[in-house]
């Protein structure tokens, strides 16, 4: 019943993190300022890194669903 | 999933690289400038094709002893792996190489030999789709595989190093250029952080997804194996 739950509500929850980093709707107020300085400094470096972290991110995410994929049918043996 | 902890060590290692790999400092050789960052992520494709084709070397050999399917299904799925390295190997080394050396091909020994070694392992595949006969297939490509293998290594680590070449480790002048990669000495000691690392990231990713084609292998042919 829990387990049931928490698979529901877990995409709705990790979808909603990424609302954290979305600024389309916010005033740019101190805090933001400096998130904002930390990706433009060293002449953008870091949004190259965010970009290469991203892609590397949903390939092992993606990885590990395949592999509890294959997984799941050796069990089903 | 099976073998977690090797898979953990993975995700890490290469998060890593692709965080470090863009922050430390580098130090300045030739016109590399910041380009000198793709040594940890150019390099390690070679590295990784090294693993995964001495892995499919090993298994091929256990296949000719053991007769066994299982092993053929192993060191093909290794061995394509292995060509995926090399195909990224070839690209990104020619993106690396039009804005250091002016050109992306530049007909450098090593990338000559490196292609050659991409084609051998790709007629590999070839022989493997002309048998129809499971188990003539698995031996014929056994047999092709492991001198495919020797031809691979002098290739892309000895022939390289004894001509003039545009990749460190050549003849360059009277001096040899030694071993690169693998020397103490001639890596920068905070890039030989990022590396190795790096290095370990991917020939473990490399063997992941091998492992997982394997896997799917085995079930497609649980009836052969099991019999």
């Amino acid at each position: 019943m829990l387990k049931e739950f928490i698979k529901r509500i877990s995409g709705t929850v990790t979808l909603s993190l990424f609302s954290l980093i979305l600024f389309a709707q916010t005033t740019a107020d101190s805090n933001e300022a400096s998130m904002d300085t930390t990706m433009r400094s060293h002449d953008k470096i870091y949004v190259v890194m965010a970009v290469c972290v991203t892609i590397l991110i949903v390939l092992f995410l993606y990885l590990v669903r395949i592999d509890r994929k294959v997984s799941k049918k050796e069990r089903a043996l | 999933m099976k073998f977690t902890w090797w898979k953990i060590v993975c995700i890490v290692f290469l998060l890593f690289t692709f965080t470090a790999g863009f922050l430390v400092k580098v130090p300045h050789v030739g016109n590399l400038y910041q380009s000198i960052r793709n040594f940890f992520f150019h390099v390690p494709m070679w590295f990784g094709q090294i693993a995964l084709l001495t892995l499919s070397l090993f298994y091929s050999i256990a296949y000719l002893r053991k007769q066994n399917i299982k092993y053929d299904i192993y060191a093909s799925e290794f061995a394509k792996t292995g060509i995926i390295f090399g195909v990224l190997g070839l690209a990104t080394g020619s993106i690396w190489a039009t804005y250091t050396w002016g050109e992306p091909w530049s007909n450098d020994p090593k990338q000559i030999a490196a292609a050659i070694a991409v084609l051998i392992y790709l007629a590999y595949i070839v022989l493997r789709g002309s048998m129809n006969d499971i188990d003539k297939k698995a031996r014929v490509s056994a047999v092709y595989n492991i001198f495919s293998y020797f031809i691979y290594i002098p290739l892309i680590m000895i022939l390289p190093r004894l001509v003039q070449s545009l990749h460190p480790g050549g003849m360059e002048g009277a001096k040899g250029g030694g071993n690169p990669a693998l020397s103490g000495g001639s890596l920068d000691a905070t890039m030989r952080v990022v590396f190795w690392p790096a290095v370990i990231g991917w020939v473990i990713l490399g063997i992941w997804i091998s492992n997982l084609k394997i896997r799917i292998g085995l079930l497609d042919h649980k009836n052969l194996i099991n019999a």
